[in-house]
């Protein structure tokens, strides 16, 4: 239910404050129009759209492999993730089979997205109780997880990484090289990070009980992703809705209980542990699989050939111009497929009619769907405590606004 | 309790609520139901509360539009039963002079935003909402963008003229 703007009449002086759209504590473009009593927020009214770039109505005017780049300025802290699960997508429609071999790399890239996007949020959870010191030593585990992608893509932000139907080039050596590393390097660099706030008592008494949320309460609010694990409900696509070859994995999905920022961020860290055990299992895969090769699928329509075949190969420079002037036939159809991002159950609804573009496209952006219980969340609390509460529902303004 | 098949969930809508349930389609993995408008919110209801299916998750819901269909405005609503691990699609359609559905928000609180973001691209209207006022664009804004007759690009650029690559000039026509 909507909470009504009340402001009970009861000739108190209450102090209506501006929080945001800019300002440094709110990690991103978002206004709270807030209603104070001293420091206690009476009622809330957010504003959103500051930076909404109409990805759904553009995504309506560009070919299917043009979207890419849409899809990583949504949640730019995990954008793979996001590229990934466009492309796969599309693959859903015109029904493509992927060598296991590019699912398992696909694995490996989107949980490092994963680990970086946690990486980001619990850091920043700690800079806003105060500790800036665990912040600037995760943004070095950070940069190797986005040298890592410049290796496969060349770009660390915006990623634009794979293609439809796999990479569009294999992982070289110093791609290998610098994801072991990684894996072996950063359970040591997560107990340095958790030693300095898991058992801190300052940082417990300013997270444990601040802005918690029922189980009921964020089911109703569809949360999904760590949030929702972190009220105590274990939903997590990867089990619940293997794609990319999940089923294949033995890991766990943390939960908490209250549903509180010190919970959320519990749940985040341990799913760091568990997405480098996943990458571990994933590269032992790669090593036991006969084909060593491959890295996308046989589908020529829509992946682009190499370069050198477009020159010197008839059928390739065919394919070539019908890719890139989306001459291509695409089932008609709807589809929904959805991966476990970042922060949730990010959801992809295509509707094709067969033409170049796609007919209809709708995000499922999770914070999007969440950050509606921001307003319940806080409401009675602390204004540090409401900080503490966005900053650790890892509300990102980019995925919030599309 | 076992996990509801598909064909029981059919079979239980239609017993409830007969005519009003148009057609089911399957589409890639989702099964997605066409209901009418009018008993959207007693069927998301009964697939709520009743125990043998247990609907309490609303995936997403958004607008669609389509231009060339006697009932071209469409709400689209995604339910996910959590506890059996099934999804379902529910599809209802309405015309231009109708431009109404009912509101989710008292089964859904997840609803409230998806509304009115329904609101802000197409322009449908919720009843019983309590805040139906646009959400990610600019409040003063005097059309529904997401409307197929609204073009991608600027009204007041006349300089992009390359039909070639996707702009269609046509677009511009259509308004004036």
């Amino acid at each position: 239910m909507q909470l009504k703007p009340t402001i009970p009449d009861d000739h108190k002086q209450y102090t209506t404050l501006n929080l945001g759209p800019t300002h440094p504590a709110t990690h991103g473009i978002f206004q709270n129009v807030l209603t104070m009593d001293g420091e206690i927020i009476v009622d809330s009214e957010p504003t959103i759209g500051y930076i909404h770039r109409a990805f759904e109505k553009l995504a309506e005017h560009k070919p299917f492999y043009q979207i890419t780049p849409l899809t990583d300025r949504m949640n730019y802290c995990s954008s793979p993730i996001n590229n990934m699960g466009w492309h796969m997508t599309v693959e859903k429609l015109i029904k493509a089979e992927l060598p296991k071999r590019v699912e398992y790399m696909r694995v490996i890239i989107m949980e490092l997205a994963r680990i970086s996007d946690h990486l980001v949020c619990n850091s920043v959870i700690g800079v806003d109780t105060g500790a800036m010191t665990g912040f600037l030593y995760v943004f070095q585990w950070r940069e190797d997880i986005y040298e890592i992608y410049e290796e496969i893509c060349g770009a660390r932000l915006t990623t634009n990484i794979g293609r439809i139907g796999g990479f569009e080039r294999d992982f070289n050596e110093t791609a290998w090289r610098k994801i072991k590393k990684l894996v072996n390097d950063l359970p040591a660099g997560l107990k340095e990070f958790e030693k300095l706030l898991v058992r801190n008592r300052i940082f417990m008494d300013r997270t444990i009980g601040c802005g918690p949320i029922s189980a009921e309460r964020a089911l109703n609010y569809s949360f999904s992703g760590p949030n929702l694990r972190a009220a105590g409900v274990d939903y997590d696509v990867r089990a619940m809705n293997p794609y990319s070859s999940y089923e294949e994995f033995e890991f766990e999905i943390p939960i908490g209980k209250n549903g509180d920022t010190y919970d959320r961020f519990m749940v985040r860290e341990e799913e760091m542990y568990q997405s480098l055990s996943i990458i571990r299992q994933a590269m032992e895969k790669i090593e036991k699989l006969q084909d060593k090769t491959s890295f996308h699928a046989d589908i020529p329509s829509f992946y682009l050939p190499p370069k050198e075949d477009v020159y010197n190969n008839m059928e390739a420079l065919i394919y070539h111009f019908k890719i890139v002037m989306g001459e291509t036939d695409v089932p008609k159809g709807e589809v929904y497929h959805c991966v476990e991002g970042g922060n949730g159950e990010l959801g992809f609804y295509l509707m094709s009619d067969g033409g170049r573009q796609p007919f209809r496209l709708h995000f499922r952006r999770p914070c999007y769907i969440y950050y509606q219980a921001y307003r319940e969340m806080i409401k009675g609390a602390f204004l540090s405590d409401a900080i503490l509460t966005m900053s650790s529902m890892n509300v990102i303004a980019g995925e919030l606004d599309a | 309790m076992n996990k509801p098949s598909i064909d029981q969930i059919a079979e239980a809508i239609n017993e409830k609520f007969g005519n009003a349930i148009l057609s089911r389609e399957e589409k890639y993995d989702f099964t997605v139901f066409t209901i009418d408008k009018s008993i959207l919110v007693s069927l998301c209801k009964f697939l709520y509360d009743d125990e043998r299916f247990q609907f309490r998750y609303l995936t997403t819901a958004c607008g669609i539009h389509l231009p060339d269909e006697p009932k071209p405005f469409a709400m689209m609503y995604q339910l996910h039963s959590l506890v059996f691990n099934v999804r379902i699609r529910i599809k209802a359609y309405t015309t231009l002079n109708d431009l109404h559905f009912d509101t989710l928000i008292p089964i859904f609180s997840a609803a409230n935003w998806m509304e009115r973001e329904a609101f802000d691209f197409y322009g449908i209207r919720f009843n019983g909402h309590p805040k139906m006022t646009r959400i990610l664009n600019v409040e003063d804004m005097d059309y529904h963008p997401m409307r197929k007759e609204y073009p991608v690009e600027d009204r007041t650029r006349y300089d992009k003229d390359d039909t070639m690559f996707g702009r269609e000039k046509a677009n511009f026509k259509k308004l004036t």
